[in-house]
């Protein structure tokens, strides 16, 4: 007996297993088997921050979304909607008719990638396929040229989305052009920036999007193979990728002759090792060719000599994604939207200290503050809105005074960040700037190939003085060393990765230098957060002496009998803040300034 | 990085093993960082043997794979925990204290970040960045990830893989080929 009147639809991504999506499929499959439903599995609504979700469509196609559903909710959804009729609306998160909190972070944005994830099923073709899925390649190869294609995306204006925004019609142009039989295609899917998760869902949630961009971009400058580049921290990215190739290839719009038209394209997985400056075009060729992923020296560019020296064109993922909506619906329905020199949409990873966390799409143009605050839904802790990072490692560190900037490619350049991938990360008054700093130049640190000098050693020696600094050492010529180490770090690296790496600093040293005097001159971490510069109280008279700090600290640095106040030696302390976790009286305090020497 | 489960490994010659591997992957061109992958995936590390052999059967030089395989951060040359800890560095992990979820796990489990317990439990990693953001810290705990970790629920899962392995009570050494429970 099978139940018509509703479908339900699990959501399964990565962050929605890391939820408890898993379990909650678990739990609902046979509750549903008994109602004569089998629900399907979906990718990422881009809700990630009231994981895991249960949508349930009724008859009449009207939609309930609900939010953080754990193992017992979805028995009581299944019990309450499924068998009683009645939608369980203190759970819902969205739904056609409902008026709820979660609305705004929906209807506030413009989803022309991210409009069907969550809904298709990403391991069907089928489900691809009656959302208009491969319209774009069946007109593309029944009806145009490879000089019409690239026209077609010129006139949208579509500029990579990987971060610098080059024309991508240009790149293809350029590979046409260039002379040589065989010719590559490759995806960049190595998504290396921390803090960025938009090609992550993109490929688990709508691999074939991605895979019609590609076979469109293999036609248009004439490869005839093409390889995703994917990092191996993404596994179910592969798996759904892999089932996507293989189905594409079942129903003919890969392999030989595709849809009659003469065409042949085959597309291969490789998967990155783990390092992130393989996101660098050519250090990712290198990797594909089983080399150490090194950047070599441009020009010749990879659309003259590529991947095994033949003319290659490298898009990101999302760039790849939007190309089979531009041919489908038109380049001038596309670049209708955004700004003068920034059409379209643009996807961002919205995380850090934001009420409403996950995959944001925007027509280029929409201000920081928008998305912070209307689409975000403001700050999560409740505290004021310090900054937002774009572009990760080799973005900047925007304040929230300049929280009207538009996000455009121009805009955000003019003032020292970069678009970048699409991380955005929401920091508070509760984050260190110069710990901030710290972290991305750790990271730059440690990623850095170590080809050029200015990277390899220039960003180590500036790491040094951020850790100088966070740990109290610092002094004010620091400040003036650390902008002159990275002017040069700048113009001594050959890529991407060792020009970029001193940005999170210069944008920090631009916008929040006082924080980093605080650090130098009075030897105090503003936001708490440096451990050299804080120190963890017991308030005696708040202190009920419950025992569950000291029994908690992994030291044994602190001491207190029955009714007596606790109290730590700080010289034990190693300020991992177990304590303060544990309190339930409010009676520890983290205080500003390193501690006073212990008297004995 | 997956991780699968292979019983096959204890039963037959590693070194038929790494023949069959290497010859599937033959055919491709630049096949090295796939090769090293799949040695990796059965084995859970790969071993200098191992870089020997391949070096025998493709003609690539043992040092141009080794460079390779300490250039990329995926490959480990030393034998795995029973138990992989990998500890999400990203910047929205950073941001809601990833710091101290690896000083909970180093703390739990004994062993430090890079490196495994003197038990061959626990390996324990920090990686950057799984992808998962929004629902920071997170840890992925042999192949299960876990959102908001806190420094209690860290405690948590050391202690129940601790007790799981006791009560396997599995003989002392069989960890050395990276058996994993998926």
């Amino acid at each position: 007996m099978e139940n018509k009147k509703y479908k339900v639809r699990v959501g399964l991504s990565t962050c929605g297993i890391a939820a408890g999506a898993g379990k909650t499929y678990d739990e609902i499959v046979p509750l549903l088997a008994a109602c004569g439903i089998t629900p399907e599995k979906t990718g990422c609504m881009g809700m990630c921050y009231c994981e895991p979700l249960v949508e349930v469509i009724d008859s009449e196609g009207k939609s309930y979304v609900y939010g953080n559903v754990t193992a017992d909710k979805a028995a009581r959804i299944v019990e309450e909607h499924i068998k009683g009729g009645h939608p369980v609306t203190e759970l819902l998160v969205l739904g056609t008719d409902a008026e709820t909190e979660h609305a705004p972070f929906i209807a506030k944005q413009h989803r022309v990638l991210l409009k069907h994830l969550g809904k298709i099923n990403p391991e069907s073709i089928d489900s691809y396929l009656e959302v208009g899925g491969y319209e774009a390649l069946t007109k593309v190869l029944g009806s145009m040229t490879p000089e019409e294609v690239i026209a077609e995306i010129g006139a949208a204006g579509l500029r990579g989305r990987g971060g610098a925004g080059f024309p991508t019609h240009l790149k293809w142009k350029y590979t046409r052009e260039a002379a040589g039989e065989q010719k590559y295609i490759v995806c960049n899917a190595d998504e290396g920036d921390p803090g960025a998760f938009m090609d992550r869902s993109l490929l688990e949630s709508n691999p074939h999007s991605v895979l019609e961009g590609m076979i469109i971009a293999g036609y248009a400058i004439g490869a005839t193979a093409g390889y995703v580049y994917c990092r191996a921290e993404y596994p179910l990215a592969i798996r759904n990728l892999r089932t996507a190739i293989a189905a594409a290839g079942e129903r003919g719009y890969l392999g030989k002759n595709i849809l009659g038209s003469g065409f042949d394209f085959s597309v291969q997985i490789r998967e990155g090792a783990g390092a992130f400056v393989c996101g660098e075009e050519t250090a990712l060729l290198m990797s594909i060719e089983g080399k150490r992923g090194m950047p070599r020296f441009r020009p010749p560019y990879p659309a003259q000599k590529g991947l095994f020296g033949r003319p290659t064109c490298i898009n990101n993922v999302e760039t790849l994604a939007n190309v089979p909506y531009i041919i489908r619906e038109g380049a001038a329905s596309y670049s209708r939207l955004g700004t003068e020199n920034s059409k379209g949409t643009k996807v961002f990873a919205l995380a850090g200290k934001v009420k409403r966390g996950g995959l944001v799409e925007i027509p280029m143009g929409l201000t920081i503050n928008e998305i912070v605050f209307d689409i975000g839904g403001g700050i999560s802790t409740g505290k004021k809105f310090k900054a937002v990072q774009t572009g990760g490692p080799s973005g900047g560190c925007i304040p929230a005074s300049l929280g009207d900037t538009p996000v455009d490619y121009d805009s955000l350049k003019a003032i020292g960040a970069i678009m970048g991938s699409g991380g955005m990360l929401i920091m508070d008054e509760d984050t260190c700037m110069v710990d901030v700093a710290r972290y991305f130049l750790t990271f730059t640190c440690d990623e850095s190939c170590g080809k050029c000098t200015f990277c390899r050693t220039g960003t180590k020696k500036m790491l040094e003085i951020l850790n100088r600094i966070t740990e109290g050492k610092g002094t004010e010529s620091d400040l003036d060393l650390l902008e002159d180490l990275a002017k040069q770090v700048m113009a001594g690296s050959l890529c991407g990765l060792g020009q970029t790496a001193p940005n999170p600093v210069l944008t920090t040293l631009r916008y929040f230098r006082d924080e980093y005097l605080a650090h130098v001159r009075d030897k105090r971490c503003p936001a708490k957060v440096c451990k050299a510069l804080i120190h963890y109280l017991i308030h005696p008279e708040a202190c009920v002496a419950c025992g569950a700090c000291r029994r908690n600290c992994p030291v044994g640095a602190i001491t207190g009998a029955k009714q007596t106040p606790h109290v730590i030696n700080q010289d034990l302390c190693i300020r991992c803040g177990l304590c303060l976790n544990s309190c339930k009286f409010n009676a520890i305090e983290v205080a500003s300034g390193a501690p006073e020497p212990q008297e004995a | 990085m997956s991780r699968k489960k292979n019983t096959a490994v204890t039963e037959k010659d590693p070194v038929e093993i790494i023949d069959a591997i290497v010859r599937k992957h033959s055919v491709d061109r630049g096949a090295t960082i796939p090769i090293l992958q799949e040695i990796q995936q059965t084995f859970g590390y790969i071993a200098p043997e191992a870089i020997t052999r391949i070096s025998d059967l493709t003609g690539i030089p043992e040092s141009e794979i080794y460079s390779i395989a300490t250039f990329y951060a995926q490959f480990r040359l030393q034998p795995v925990g029973k138990y992989i800890i990998s500890v999400c560095h990203g910047t929205a992990c950073h941001l809601a204290g990833a710091e101290k979820i690896s000083d909970a796990f180093e703390h739990a489990t004994g062993a430090k970040a890079g490196g495994t317990s003197e038990d061959g439990l626990f390996t324990l990693e920090k990686v950057a960045c799984l992808g998962c953001c929004s629902l920071a810290p997170v840890v992925n705990f042999n192949n299960e990830t876990h959102a908001r970790v806190t420094a209690d629920k860290a405690q948590a899962l050391v202690k129940a893989a601790r007790a799981a392995a006791a009560k396997e009570k599995s003989p002392k050494g069989e960890s050395q080929h990276g058996k994993q429970e998926v």
